[in-house]
């Protein structure tokens, strides 16, 4: 059996997005971060792990962050969530949570299953995230350039967190870089 | 156990008599009913839905508030759809935070089928692989008093599954309305 290594495109896996995402964080006052391991994320992160002001929770499953976020809201404390868009469909029920309670949550989600995907088994899921959030009440705005990333995660946490909205960010393929699967 | 199974009603009361500032939160069904029927109270959260959720209401709250306890009391069947929690609370490690399971080896809502707990699933031995501090499993009410002490003061994370008597009770409803449940709780916890 062939081995197959994964490497990310190295011009985008060092990009300053993750960070503009972080500054964000720190400046609205995000004290709990809950994620499930991926590698567009692995930046921010790391950032949010070295951050002695915000608890990483690292999750088994995805819906597990919406319960997290919910509780964070009743002790006083904002909330985010990073999940691949796979995770998104893992939190469909669980989202009912924050909306029929109205609290305020940011998602950002890293897309797979687009533009150039090696793998087929993550297009239907990436196919139908934006449908899927939308549907789940959250307002969804998709980034695909790097330069929009401060000013777009900027105004949508406001929106998220002083008017209790559910918002989600798509973090296109075209951002992060398309996962290059090397024989 | 066998024959030396909880009444769920006498044994919520009593975990909760005095309950000072401690935070419940209450999973859907049996369990909610439970928590309303020991006394409507402003730092109760009632979960109606969200089944697997009511663990990690928990985590957050509790890693939210770590001078406050932090009590999550839930049935079997939602611990069970939600048992990677348990391993996500193991990494966390709140001292804070305590799970009851009320364990009747059934979905109580749904007809009194069985669940996984029936088969000899143990959530004991789970919490204790899951690096819980405390877990244990009791079935008789003598053993309340201990576990309320539990609830206030023993380092946590804390898992207790209470084997519970397979039986209908009369329900008991509290509010429903999701965001009032939240702003209730809210305004009790900064007022306290």
């Amino acid at each position: 059996m062939p081995a197959a290594t994964i490497v990310h495109t190295p011009s985008k896996i060092e990009a300053s997005w993750p960070d503009a995402i972080y500054h964000h964080f720190q400046r609205v006052g995000v004290r709990q971060v809950g994620y499930v391991p991926d590698a567009g994320h692995s930046r921010l992160i790391a950032l949010c792990e070295a951050d002695p002001n915000i608890a990483d929770v690292l999750l088994t499953t995805e819906e597990e962050g919406a319960g997290l976020v919910a509780g964070a809201a009743l002790g006083g404390q904002r909330a985010a969530l990073l999940m691949q868009s796979s995770g998104v469909g893992n939190c469909i029920n669980m989202f009912s949570l924050l909306r029929n309670c109205g609290f305020g949550c940011v998602v950002l989600v890293t897309m797979r299953g687009e533009f150039g995907e090696f793998n087929p088994w993550q297009v239907p899921m990436g196919a139908i995230t934006d449908d899927v959030l939308r549907l789940s009440g959250f307002l969804t705005y998709r980034i695909d350039n790097a330069d929009d990333v401060d000013e777009l995660v900027g105004a949508g946490c406001d929106m998220a967190f002083d008017g209790n909205l559910l918002v989600a960010f798509l973090l296109s393929q075209r951002l992060i870089g398309r996962k290059q699967w090397v024989r | 156990m066998g024959a030396l199974m909880l009444d769920r009603r006498d044994l919520v009361r009593q975990l909760l008599i005095d309950r000072g500032d401690l935070l419940v939160v209450s999973g859907l069904g049996s369990a909610t009913y439970d928590v309303a029927a020991a006394g409507d109270h402003p730092l109760n959260f009632y979960l109606w839905g969200a089944m697997g959720g009511t663990a990690m209401i928990g985590l957050g709250l509790a890693l939210a508030q770590p001078q406050r306890r932090v009590a999550v009391l839930t049935g079997d069947g939602d611990m069970l759809m939600g048992i990677g929690s348990l391993a996500t609370i193991g990494v966390k490690q709140p001292k804070n935070l305590a799970v009851v399971v009320l364990d009747n080896a059934h979905y109580g809502e749904t007809g009194m089928q069985a669940s996984h707990t029936k088969a000899g699933i143990d959530l004991v031995a789970v919490a204790c692989a899951c690096r819980f501090r405390e877990a244990r499993a009791i079935a008789r009410i003598e053993e309340a008093a201990a576990v309320r002490k539990l609830l206030h003061r023993d380092e946590g994370p804390i898992l207790v599954s209470a084997r519970i008597k397979k039986e209908d009770v009369p329900r008991v409803l509290p509010m429903r309305d999701g965001h009032a449940i939240k702003q209730r709780f809210i305004a009790a916890l900064n007022g306290a």
